[in-house]
């Protein structure tokens, strides 16, 4: 048992961070510095870089399908050093959520047209999941998809659709059995969001965000060699997704970056003539958070042991997920509290043509919304009392 | 990077394991914490002999198996599991934790002593006013002939009522609450002066406040150099600390395996209360506060051997962390038995009362929290 990393390790990270330095597009730097809202172009540069760099822009992926091989310890090594810098995330979506699915149950011709422009930042995917009846009770969808000849005729409303409004295709999950038990009559279709009778419509959300999206679907035509797997048997792949979807769920390093800024905040802010980091109640705050962050890190890392000893995943995948979101909301949550008066300013009418210069320290820019915004982690990707349950069934037997 | 244990590591808590199972059941536990002696002796005699877990993290030279950390780590997880209350975290993890950094004949004998289980020692470094301040000595060491003079108060000495040895923290210069000027002396606990007030811990244990009346001490009797012991002894209560998060390990796991199993069991409004939500929620709470508590446990026990600072930081990040999840866990193990969890017949109210002076132990959860916070600015940048 030791903590250290290999010699190879070191220089697979040196490796990663030279290169970040060396790649990673300034002009999507500068607008993240100036805290400005990205767009569909600059959510792909990196991703198209990292693409052509020997599938650096699919670090989970199998080589066979074009990813990098690299031991569970590299890959954690890689979002480490993605984190630090502060690069803007590859999205989930494509890379981590159906590219696997289609690798397990999809056909030779399904894996040749969709895998290789997923890895390359060619085709945005979005999920097709939840609706306005079906949340937490997914499986309760009641969007419907219809036989007819070659296609499927598909009718329903999805919700809560993130970054829609840039996607090229989304894997949406459809009723084809109405009458079957619930989960045994769902199918697992891609969808070309060009399609006529698919129409996005924003949802603003509490901090002025664009970000998630209603998709509406009146007599779309999807071709059946779009379903993946067989007809009814969507839910497997929906479960199959869930039990892939872990990388990186805790957000360790992310959450490192978040605690730093909040240092930076707390550093600049005084109480009683002393730095707020000085003061006993806040730096209790702070190191609390910093302990949790501690524990949660040592917790991925020995999930990342034994999966480098070939050992299944054990259930750390919704633990992760629960503590991961529960300290990146803490953490906007104290940088929040650590700007004081300066949380309120609302500067996202900067971001769509005001051109006067922003009040306030820079280091407290936005943290109100960022605060806002967060409180979504805790609901997306299974709410944490799904994850709650989802433990006490499969590792207390309850 | 590795969280896996050596086949030997895997032996050890085997054969322990197995040792504890047999001899180790709520009912023999409960009879020798009520006898007079308050433990029982045999179990450590085959603690050291048949299992032969006292020498597992000691050195060979010495008589040990030559182990480390992760050793004392395998062997405490389980005592803490079994709720065992023989003196090994107060002799061998701390006293010849202690003695081993030290090359005298009488250090090292009294390690092998040890190490063969005919030798107790108890380490008296708190007093009445310290609280969980190691520094905070007023107990007073004068150089008298060749030798020394021992005068002092030590409170809750965990285990000295077993001891026939007594390591002691005496003040022999500086000021009250000074780091230089702290000496560590090996007593014999008949020696003329020395008398104790012996009584029952609330866990289980047997504790003394010990009085040091003009204790005339040879010159042998200092270990080390004079003023200069508190880096050892930091270093080795450091040591002790991630031990007890081991232990806790083994509590909490047992807390929480307790308590599903029960509401598995229990019937209410026709069902069992495992049904429950609200139950269920709150049990994956407390498992998730035992699989993080593990976690930094292992982080704390891995970074025992780094600088005093590193090693300090770890630890009191990890035993603050520890502390509140003993609480958190325990509270919840007896809320959700309901009534019978207050019971003395049940053997989960004592892990419950176990986790809670573990909070305590070695300094409280809010120590801790104050040290890290004190010490994470002194820390090296992440690479």
């Amino acid at each position: 048992m030791n903590l250290d990393f290999s010699p190879q390790d070191i220089a697979f990270r040196d490796e990663v961070r030279t290169f970040i330095e060396q790649n990673y597009p300034a002009e999507v730097r500068a607008k993240q510095d100036a805290g400005e809202e990205l767009g569909r172009e600059d959510y792909l540069a990196w991703h198209r870089i990292l693409g052509t760099k020997g599938g650096w822009s699919t670090p989970s992926w199998p080589v066979e399908y074009g990813g990098p091989g690299w031991t569970p310890i590299q890959k954690f090594i890689f979002a480490e050093e993605n984190a630090r810098a502060g690069t803007v995330p590859i999205l989930p979506f494509g890379v981590n959520m159906v590219a696997p699915v289609i690798m397990a149950f999809g056909t030779p011709d399904q894996k040749a047209r969709f895998l290789p422009p997923t890895m390359m930042g060619e085709m945005w995917w979005c999920q097709g999941y939840s609706e306005p009846g079906a949340g937490s009770d997914l499986a309760g969808l009641s969007t419907r998809a219809v036989r007819d000849g070659d296609h499927y005729v598909v009718n329903g409303q999805k919700t809560w659709t993130t970054l829609a409004q840039h996607a090229d295709w989304g894997f949406f999950l459809v009723r084809t059995d109405p009458v079957a038990k619930k989960q045994e009559g769902i199918s697992f279709l891609l969808l070309d969001m060009t399609s006529p009778g698919v129409t996005v419509r924003p949802i603003i959300t509490l901090d002025g965000a664009h970000e998630v999206n209603e998709v509406w679907l009146e007599d779309v035509r999807v071709p059946v060699e779009q379903r993946i797997f067989d007809e009814n048997k969507g839910w497997t792949c929906a479960k199959f997704l869930l039990a892939h979807e872990r990388t990186g769920i805790a957000g360790v390093a992310r959450s490192k970056r978040a605690i730093d800024r909040l240092h930076d905040i707390a550093s600049e802010e005084t109480v009683d003539g002393l730095a707020l980091d000085q003061d006993p109640f806040f730096a209790r705050k702070m190191a609390e958070l910093e302990i949790e962050l501690m524990a949660l890190e040592y917790t991925e890392l020995r999930g990342l042991a034994r999966e480098a000893e070939g050992k299944p995943p054990g259930p750390e995948s919704s633990l992760l997920k629960i503590k991961g979101t529960e300290i990146q909301q803490r953490a906007t949550e104290l940088a929040m509290e650590a700007a004081g008066r300066y949380a309120s300013p609302h500067l996202l009418h900067n971001a769509t043509g005001g051109n006067e210069a922003p009040v306030g320290p820079r280091s407290a820019r936005g943290v109100a919304d960022t605060y806002f915004n967060m409180r979504k982690t805790s609901i997306y990707g299974g709410s944490n009392e799904i994850q709650r349950n989802i433990i006490a069934k499969a590792v207390l037997g309850l | 990077m590795d969280f896996s244990f050596s086949e030997e590591q895997r032996l050890l808590r085997d054969s322990l394991q197995g040792f504890l199972r047999n001899t180790y059941d709520a009912d023999s536990r409960r009879k020798a914490v009520a006898s007079d002696a308050g433990w029982r002796p045999e179990i450590w005699r085959a603690l050291a002999q048949d299992v032969g877990v006292l020498g597992a993290a000691l050195p060979e030279e010495l008589g040990g198996l030559g182990g480390g950390p992760v050793d004392t780590m395998v062997v405490m997880t389980e005592l803490g599991r079994a709720l065992v209350v023989e003196p090994f975290l107060e002799t061998v993890v701390i006293g010849a934790g202690l003695l081993k950094r030290y090359d005298s004949p009488a250090a090292c004998a009294a390690v092998e002593q040890i190490i063969g289980g005919e030798l107790i020692t108890a380490l008296a470094w708190g007093e009445p006013t310290s609280r969980y301040d190691v520094a905070d000595v007023c107990t007073t060491a004068k150089r008298e002939g060749e030798g020394w003079r021992l005068d002092g108060k030590k409170a809750v000495v965990v285990a000295a009522p077993w001891a026939s040895k007594l390591l002691v923290t005496a003040r022999t210069g500086g000021g009250q609450r000074e780091a230089q000027g702290v000496s560590l002396f090996l007593i014999d606990k008949d020696a003329a002066g020395v008398s104790a007030v012996d009584y029952p811990t609330v866990d289980g244990k047997r504790a003394s406040e010990v009085t040091f009346e003009g204790v005339s001490l040879g010159a042998d009797a200092l270990l080390g150099e004079e003023g200069q012991a508190l880096p050892h002894v930091e270093a080795v209560l450091d040591e002790a600390r991630a031990a007890l998060c081991a232990e806790a390990g083994g509590v909490l796991s047992e807390l929480v395996r307790q308590t599903v199993e029960y509401t598995k069991q229990r019937k209410q409004f026709g069902r069992p209360i495992a049904d429950f939500q609200v139950l269920q929620h709150r049990m994956v709470d407390m498992f998730i506060s035992t699989e993080q508590s593990l976690s930094m446990t292992f982080m704390a026990t891995l970074k025992l051997d780094l600088t005093a600072v590193e090693r300090a930081a770890a630890v009191s990040a990890a035993k603050a962390y520890v502390g509140r999840a003993c609480t958190s866990v325990g509270q919840a193990a007896v809320q959700i038995h309901g009534g019978i969890g207050l019971t003395e017949e049940l053997a989960l109210s004592h892990y419950f009362k176990r986790a809670t002076m573990i909070e305590q132990a070695l300094g409280s959860s809010d120590f801790h929290l104050r040290r890290y916070q004190a010490l994470r600015a002194e820390l090296p940048a992440a690479a």
